[in-house]
């Protein structure tokens, strides 16, 4: 298969990027998007030219680094997936590849499709976290957890931190990604001590780094690769109501 | 007080005001629906100019028509504060964005069906709403101010332009305040929708009736 591709350089946090267009050749259809990009860069290098930068570390859906727009959806036109896990046959031959970088106020891009996500890591560290001894590792059934329960916090405990649902959001809200935060720690008992503090603090971190509010399109839904349900951002504004009022 | 700001301040409490002003003005399209089909009924209007005049008069109806005024001032300011940091939130738009893969057209719209809401309100009170209560003896009866501002074609056509647009909003609007107060799961999930249709469907077609019928009875008349 043959594609071309409309790429967006940048050279760093403060150039002007621009987009620039490049052909990829002799792609097979069962090659992720980030492999062909390799093939891309590959022959970039030889060429010595720049190769395109982009994130990726896993290339197996759990990482959360690859992150990129392609075709003007978050990681692709595909559901369920991050860019990774994008096979080139969800494509036709010779199309018009576009790729841009996540665009956030609170996510600027560092180099071409590669961005500064550490907004966050400042989020989870507001409170995404429990504060416990660990000690040693406690009995498995020592905590009795219902099935129901465990398999809700496990669904919002899957959420990778790639930002698709900020990317995909008209507004550039991270409201998904805090409410998968907020939903896995207060639905277990571990969760419960800072429970108030947890969904305050986080959100106002939230606001705080620039993101927008949610407006319940439920893109972030759509577009999230690990799938993880708007009903947990009903849980979040719960628990923030419970935690405002209370 | 320390609470209310508090929760102003931040932006999933900013929603919390929006969905709550929200609703409560579905609540007012209800009441106001509702006196409205007096318009329907065949005595040249006296039923529906007693119906304005006592809503004019009592107490009770003054009182609740500030908590309306204040439901609207603070759900446009709010909701307008939200759209403007939104806007900031992505300062660089994509190039390519294929948003009708992820979305509904009427809940990416809401500022826009909300704004043009709010120029019909302005021109609907100017309308009705000012002649009759501050200019009361200089002006016919809210019946013939209704008969003469319908009998324009135009002013029939941007009538039901925005009640598309009300429909639009509350499309998305009503169901959406349920999600931002948490009340969400498989057991309302169906009853939202299905009340969530007499807001955007049945009620806009209830308003629209009216300029239909007196476009039509006082063009194409002999009804009365
Ligand atoms: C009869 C008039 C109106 C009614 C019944 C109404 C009702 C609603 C409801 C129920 C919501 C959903 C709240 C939520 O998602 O929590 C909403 C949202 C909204 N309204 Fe209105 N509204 C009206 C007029 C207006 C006007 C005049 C504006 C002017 C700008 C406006 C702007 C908005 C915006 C921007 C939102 C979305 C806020 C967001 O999702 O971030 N509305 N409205
Ligand atoms: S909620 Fe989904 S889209 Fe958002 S960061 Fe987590 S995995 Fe990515
Ligand atoms: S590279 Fe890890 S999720 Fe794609």
């Amino acid at each position: 298969m043959n594609f071309t591709l409309k790429v967006w350089r940048q050279k760093n946090r403060n150039s002007e990027g621009r987009f620039e267009s490049y052909t990829a050749t002799n792609i097979t259809p069962d090659m992720s998007f980030l492999e062909m990009l390799d093939a891309v860069n590959h022959d970039l290098v030889e060429k010595n030219q720049e190769p395109i930068a982009f994130d990726h570390d896993c290339r197996e859906g759990i990482c959360g680094s690859c992150g990129m727009f392609i075709k003007g959806r978050a990681h692709g036109p595909q559901k369920g997936g991050a860019a990774c896990q994008l096979h080139m046959r969800s494509f036709v031959d010779g199309d018009l590849i576009t790729v841009e970088p996540f665009r956030a106020q609170a996510f600027p891009v560092i180099k071409d499709l590669i961005i500064d996500r550490t907004a966050f890591d400042r989020i989870m560290q507001a409170g995404g976290f429990v504060s416990v001894n660990t000690g040693g590792v406690p009995d498995a059934n020592a905590i009795p957890i219902p099935k129901t329960i465990a398999d809700e916090a496990f669904s919002a405990a899957a959420c990778i931190g790639c930002g698709a649902c900020v990317a995909a959001c008209k507004n550039a809200s991270a409201s998904l990604f805090v409410a998968a935060k907020v939903s896995q720690l207060a639905l277990l008992p571990q969760g419960q001590q800072e429970r108030k503090e947890r969904v305050e603090a986080m959100l106002a971190q939230m606001d705080k780094e620039g993101f927008g509010s949610c407006s319940n399109t439920y893109a972030c839904e759509a577009e999230c690769p690990k799938e993880i349900s708007v009903s947990n951002i009903a849980r979040m504004n719960r628990e923030y109501l419970k935690a405002a009022l209370g | 007080m320390g609470t209310f700001t508090n929760i102003y301040r931040s932006s999933v409490g900013k929603k919390f005001i929006v969905g709550l002003t929200g609703l409560f003005l579905c609540t007012f399209l209800v009441e106001h629906l509702a006196g409205n089909f007096l318009l329907f009924v065949n005595d040249g209007g006296a039923a529906f100019n007693e119906y304005s005049e006592t809503m004019s008069h009592n107490i009770f109806i003054r009182t609740v028509e500030i908590v309306l005024f204040l439901a609207f001032f603070f759900h446009i300011l709010t909701a307008t504060i939200l759209w403007w940091r939104n806007r900031k939130a992505r300062p660089k738009n994509y190039t390519q964005n294929h948003k009708s893969a992820n979305s509904e057209l009427a809940s990416r719209i809401s500022f826009l069906s909300g704004s043009i809401v709010f120029i019909f309100l302005v021109i609907h009170l100017r309308t009705f709403f000012v002649p009759s209560r501050f200019f009361p003896s200089e002006n016919p009866s809210m019946y013939d101010l209704v008969v003469f501002a319908f009998s324009s074609t135009w002013y029939c056509l941007f009538y039901l332009a925005a009640l598309v647009l009300l429909g639009y909003h509350l499309r998305h609007g009503f169901q959406s305040a349920f999600q931002t107060f948490g009340i969400r799961g498989k057991k309302y999930q169906s009853l939202v929708e299905w009340i969530g249709v007499i807001f955007w469907l049945l009620i806009p077609l209830g308003f629209a009736s009216m300029p239909i019928y007196f476009l039509w009875t006082t063009h194409f008349g002999g009804m009365n």
